[in-house]
């Protein structure tokens, strides 16, 4: 380890951890992870790659589905006093990254046949997967703004983007391959997802999903918090653990 | 034709909890030992980007794998099973250390009421306190005569805590002292107290203090990093099998563990069995292992399916109450707690440990008098303080709106400003509870998947009721602005988390007629057969079950030694 890499604050999180808790067990550090705590890489920040994020493309939704996602997430979760909301915090991004992906595809789910419509409390019984049900979904979200207020549903004021959002969470759309509400569910829960998951997976832009709650992130330790009152700790992501 | 392999001693299905204790301690004597685990490796190393509440609490990155198998689910005979296609009330674990890698470390033992309760029951209130559906039966073995097999346990796992001063007697205190205490337990700790109830610290696997147990394995204190819970603990400080019990058996030399092998039968000659068929999922492979001992080591649910699927042991029949595999599933009644609104007060609740809490058993087994009560048996009531991830909490006083700007402005206002009081109801067998083969889905394998039928009962009404009532009490004596309360418990729901604290349907007991296993968890009708874990459980009581299973899984070894040596049925 050289002096020049120990003084780097951001390259901080184990290493010092291990440094300032004594974190071991008779002068020995034990433990099967702290044999890997080390950063794993030392490569210097470049600037250019900093400043340009390679991670804002879509890898499913067409142009105009995000464009939808983009409105209808900000309508759930919108900017205001407190910061931003989910546009900026890049949560259309992050709904089009996990399509692309297992959930997109229900692949660890059971999806085979028979289906039945169930009971309620039976849970989801639809054959059809979350990317599936989000194409139809978006299709008849610009379908239910055309009909009531002869527009697309972008192109709609706020107020009328909820009354829209609001018609589906009371299932007040007639759609017979989808659940309106299921879907609105969906969207809710994944919005809250990409507002409050760590960045790597494409929302929660620069973290400011947790600022706005003083949520810390990925710490190492709160040993010497937990018996104090409410502190604002500096929030830190998964990839400080990198060593970058 | 499947490949036969040599014969071992002792074949094991599954290698978490149970299958751990087991190894470990037969080795130790010089036993051969196979486990077969179907999932796949695991070690703390994994545990490096932990912190990931996507990956492991909403995407279930550590859970049974739900497009290969699944278990059914209907309310009532009625009603057709459907399969339980996403995750919700219970979360399965997979993998080496099984739901033992991502459990909460509350490790409790459960009252000396609890082995007796039917007689208890009886003796106190009468035979009419009892419903007539209700299938509640002693376990057939007693709070003491499991005493030593806590402690064994504890001490394995180095649980932290102070004395239950409403528990059962104890030969020895916990091997390390209670974790830390939170500002928001201090409130809890005087609420209680000025209320005359009993608080005392949660028992933690988390461990508050490095610590080498009896065999040797040293591990460290717990951060309280605020991810245990669905995840894995990158310090090994939280107890689990791959931390504690596996290394012990490994070091032995005598024991093997094979991943990725699921095992599809279990196989039998007479009144015998004779070892079991498996999958190697790596290639498809069908392998035979013979053993001179079998021990079901999964959890409750491939524990019943396997015996069913293998025609071991008289499967229950609800109709006549005759049989006893599948009977008496049980889970608890989890919903029956008090959300606290501060408007002034902000807490650290992003910091925590799976078993930081605090809790009192006042309302909990029969330690309040239940004669004018509808029901019988209570929950223990906690404040827990297990991290509070921001995906997953996001609390509003009821009445706001759950999404738009006042949702937001809300959610954020009291991101940090909540403190929940929740009860652990217990759960009683019911005749129509029970676990069956589903006659319509299947595995990967093409084998029938485990069908439950099971709703809540008046009982369970009554009882979450009653103990939602005395969480706000607590809630409001803490000094909450506003408070949210259980009203009215619905119907059992499949879709939202409760606990994965699934017991019943190999339920140990004194008589046969009655009960599969008897209390060295060996079965009444296969004497090279042990059947080991919640499964054995003839209720659930109204804490986590870990504890008892543990103390269940060092007697069931006790008892296969004891058949190593002498054969024939050993309790």
């Amino acid at each position: 380890m050289t002096e020049e890499k120990k003084e780097r604050p951001d390259l901080l999180s184990r290493r010092k951890f291990i440094r300032n808790t004594g974190y071991t067990v008779g002068g020995l550090a034990v433990g099967g992870v702290l044999g890997s705590i080390l950063p794993l890489g030392t490569a210097k920040k470049n600037k250019e790659e900093t400043a340009q994020n390679f991670n804002r493309a879509l890898m499913y939704f067409t142009p105009e589905q995000y464009r939808i996602v983009e409105a209808a997430t900000e309508r759930i979760y919108p900017k205001d006093d407190h910061g931003p909301g989910a546009k900026e915090l890049g949560v259309a991004f992050f709904i089009d990254h996990q399509l692309a992906g297992d959930w997109g595809f229900n692949s660890r789910e059971y999806m085979q046949a028979p289906f039945f419509k169930g009971e309620k409390v039976q849970g989801f019984q639809g054959r059809l997967k979350r990317r599936d049900i989000f194409d139809i979904a978006l299709r008849e979200l610009n379908n239910h703004s055309q009909s009531v207020y002869k527009k697309d549903f972008v192109d709609l004021k706020g107020d009328e983007k909820d009354a829209i959002l609001k018609d589906f969470e009371e299932d007040k759309v007639n759609i017979t391959t989808i659940s309106p509400s299921g879907f609105f569910n969906m969207l809710r829960s994944s919005t809250l997802e990409g507002v409050y998951s760590d960045p790597l997976y494409g929302g929660n832009k620069n973290m400011d999903g947790w600022k706005m709650r003083n949520y810390p992130g990925s710490q190492m330790a709160y040993a010497s918090v937990i018996e104090k009152d409410f502190k604002k700790i500096k929030p830190q992501s998964l990839q400080n653990h990198m060593g970058k | 034709m499947a490949r036969k392999l040599p014969k071992v001693d002792v074949v094991l299905v599954g290698v978490g909890w149970t299958g751990g204790i087991i190894a470990a301690e037969l080795t130790k004597k010089g036993l051969k030992v196979v486990g077969l685990e179907r999932g796949k490796e695991r070690k703390t190393e994994d545990y490096y980007m932990v912190h990931d509440e996507l990956r492991y609490a909403l995407r279930y990155d550590l859970m049974q794998d739900l497009s290969k198998e699944t278990i059914t689910f209907r309310g009532n005979e009625n009603i057709r099973a459907l399969p339980m296609r996403q995750y919700g009330s219970f979360l399965l674990g997979d993998g080496l250390g099984g739901s033992g890698v991502h459990w909460n470390g509350q490790t409790y033992r459960f009252l000396p009421y609890d082995f007796e309760i039917h007689s208890k029951t009886i003796e106190k209130y009468g035979k009419n306190k009892i419903p007539a559906e209700m299938s509640l039966q002693d376990w057939g073995i007693t709070y003491d005569e499991l005493e030593p097999y806590y402690d064994r346990f504890e001490k394995t796992a180095g649980i932290s805590g102070e004395e239950n001063p409403l528990g059962g007697k104890r030969s020895d205190k916990y091997p390390t002292p209670p974790m830390k205490m939170s500002p928001p337990m201090k409130m809890f700790e005087k609420a209680a107290k000025k209320l005359n109830l009993h608080p005392y610290m949660m028992p933690s696997a988390n461990l508050s203090e490095s610590y080498k147990n009896p065999d040797g394995i040293q591990r460290s204190a717990c951060q309280y990093c605020g991810y245990c819970e669905r995840f894995g603990c990158e310090y090994g400080a939280k107890a689990d099998p791959v931390v504690t019990v596996i290394p012990v058996a490994l070091k032995s030399g005598n024991f093997e563990i094979r991943t990725h092998s699921n095992v599809r039968r279990i196989l039998k000659q007479g009144n015998k069995v004779t070892g079991v068929m498996y999958v190697d999922t790596t290639t498809g492979e069908e392998i035979e292992q013979p053993a001179d001992i079998v021990v079901m080591t999964s959890y409750v649910f491939n524990n019943i399916r396997l015996l069913l699927m293998s025609d071991v042991g008289k499967p229950y029949d609800p109709k006549t109450g005759k049989g006893v595999i599948g009977k008496n599933y049980a889970y608890q009644v989890m919903k029956g707690n008090a959300v606290g609104f501060f408007k002034d007060k902000e807490f650290n609740t992003f910091a925590g440990a799976g078993s930081l809490g605090i809790l009192f058993d006042d309302y909990n087994g029969d330690n309040f008098d239940h004669s004018k009560l509808n029901f019988i048996h209570g929950g223990g009531i906690s404040l827990t303080q297990t991290g509070y991830r921001p995906i997953q909490n996001n609390p509003v006083p009821k009445g706001t709106p759950m999404w738009g700007k006042e949702f937001k402005k809300q959610s954020l206002k009291y991101a940090n400003r909540v403190l929940t009081v929740a009860a652990q109801g217990s759960s009683m067998p019911f005749k129509h509870h029970f676990l069956d083969l589903d006659p319509t889905y299947k595995d990967a394998f093409g084998d029938p998947l485990i069908r439950i039928t099971f709703d809540f009962e008046e009982q369970d009404r009554q009882l979450a009721v009653f103990l939602a009532n005395k969480c706000a009490d607590v809630v409001k004596e803490m000094g909450a602005d506003h408070i949210d309360s259980l009203k009215e418990l619905g119907p059992y729901d499949i879709t939202t988390y409760q606990s994965t604290h699934n017991t019943g349907g190999v339920i140990m007991g004194a008589d046969p007629s009655t009960s599969a296993v008897n209390n060295y968890l060996q079965m009444h009708d296969y004497d090279n057969l042990f059947v080991v874990g919640a499964s054995a459980f003839a209720h659930n009581s109204g804490y986590n079950p870990t504890g008892t299973v543990g103390a269940l899984a060092y007697r069931a070894a006790e008892g296969i030694l004891k058949y190593h040596d002498k054969g024939g049925q050993v309790g």
